[in-house]
């Protein structure tokens, strides 16, 4: 049984199908509409993330399919001390597919290894989030027209955030790639990320703490936020959730159609003022996560010959 | 017992040296009541120095183990006297139920029964990962 745990369970084949089957859903939705009907989609989130179970949610809607699941820890089995094997094998009984976010990592290939229906990693910790990274390959796609030759600056907490790591592991499969490490000393990208895939594959990077040089040379600008429960103490979190704040200033030296991505939520490192400008792209990929989770239930549900 | 002359036993010989110690205890030998030889820093052509252990029974050695210890190691069985068989080793692609994942963030620390995978993935520095956190074992 196929289930996505990691970005990288995806070939640069089956990412670019599915880019297709993104593009098609947008442009033809009605084609759509029914292609899931009569199916069920289980979204079993151990950990509260509203915008990742509604986008998930949404996405089995549009495909004529239905929902049921939970959306937090204390209204499941867990909360008795169930296994993570044993509650899957429970819902494979009931849903043709699973979505699971979990705070432990690891959690949801434990789920696929026990599970009789796909599983697709909703989440697990600060570990991996495949879906996060294909809406982000989509905006791409859409608003750069394919996925070669372009540098990207990820700025913000490149040490502990997965969105980036696992962004950096999917672009790093294709040509032309340049890189721009954006980050306070502290929060650089951990050291095995660039000796395992940067230097390994050959791709030119910069790594800098300075935003606003780096800012003419990129294509992609991609904000993360400093995440409060990464550190230890509320001093040093203080201290750099304001090291880089994209305002309008900022980006007056970048390029005209540079793009501006964020996995959101944001806290306060995208200025506000920023949303108006037409190169402003983070609610564009909140649209792209449900097309890129439509086209992956779609592939995983026909893989397993239920649809 | 002689150390030399095992009737029926094991020898795990060409240890890196220092590893010896190691290796008794994940394969959990104080718990053998027969004898037992850890012999550390014997001096060797082939290594310089090595460690070797004897266990004087016949025993069902988890290869993997001894290969993710010390993949320099040959494991020799040994029966009335005779060398029946040497077996040389590599490291192994998969650990299973070998080591355990020390990332206290790591489902393996908390489900029930789970099968603890590392994968090698990285040969040249022996680098293994938990298949789950993909934390490196040490
Ligand atoms: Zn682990």
């Amino acid at each position: 049984m196929r289930s996505i745990i990691d970005i990288l369970d995806l070939s640069t084949d089956e990412i670019a199908e599915l880019v297709q089957t993104a593009q098609d859903i947008i442009a033809k939705p009605a084609d759509y509409a029914e292609v899931c009907h009569g199916k069920k989609l289980a979204t079993l989130f151990f950990e509260p993330s509203t915008r990742t179970r509604l986008s998930f949610e949404a996405a089995m809607y549009e495909l004529g399919g239905h929902v049921i699941g939970f959306s937090e820890a204390q209204s499941s089995s867990a909360a008795k001390g169930e296994s993570v094997a044993d509650t899957v094998k429970t819902v494979s009984c009931y849903a043709d597919i699973i979505a699971m976010r979990h705070p432990k990592e690891g959690a949801p290939l434990v789920a696929s290894r026990a599970a009789s229906v796909p599983v697709i990693n909703a989440g697990d910790g600060g570990h991996n989030h495949p879906t996060q990274t294909m809406a982000d390959l989509l905006t791409i796609y859409r608003e750069k027209g394919g996925f070669e030759n372009l540098t990207i600056g990820v700025c913000g907490d490149l040490k502990f955030g997965r969105t980036v790591h696992s962004l950096i592991n999917a672009m790093s499969r294709y040509k032309g790639l340049k890189m721009y490490l954006i980050s306070p000393e502290e929060l650089k990208v951990p050291s095995y990320v660039k000796k395992d895939v940067l230097k390994k594959k050959g791709i030119p990077y910069v790594q800098t703490t300075d935003l606003e040089g780096a800012m003419p040379e990129l294509d992609v600008l991609y904000m993360t936020r400093v995440q409060r429960e990464r550190f230890f103490n509320e001093e040093d979190y203080l201290r750099l959730k304001d090291s880089y704040i994209l305002t309008p200033d900022k980006m007056k030296n970048a390029k005209k159609d540079m793009i501006v991505m964020h996995p959101l939520p944001r806290v306060n490192e995208i200025s506000v003022a920023i949303d108006d400008d037409p190169r402003a792209c983070y609610f564009k990929q909140v649209l792209n996560g449900k097309y890129m989770r439509m086209a992956l239930i779609m592939k995983l549900l026909k893989e397993a010959g239920t649809i | 017992m002689n150390i030399d002359s095992i009737q029926n036993g094991i020898v795990i010989d060409h240890i890196a040296a220092g590893n010896g110690m190691k290796l008794y205890e994940l394969l959990e030998l104080d718990k053998l009541d027969c004898s037992v030889a850890l012999l550390r820093n014997v001096v060797s052509q082939k290594l310089g120095k090595k460690d070797i252990i004897k266990i004087d029974r016949e025993f069902d050695v988890n290869l993997d183990l001894v290969g993710f210890v010390s993949p320099e190691a040959t494991v020799v069985v040994i029966k009335n006297g005779e060398i029946v068989e040497k077996k040389k080793l590599d490291l192994p692609e998969v650990l299973i139920n070998v080591i355990r994942c020390k990332n206290p963030r790591c489902i393996s620390m908390t489900e029930q029964e789970i099968v603890h995978e590392f994968r090698l993935s990285d040969r040249e520095n022996r680098v293994y990962r938990c298949v789950y956190c993909e934390t490196k074992a040490n």
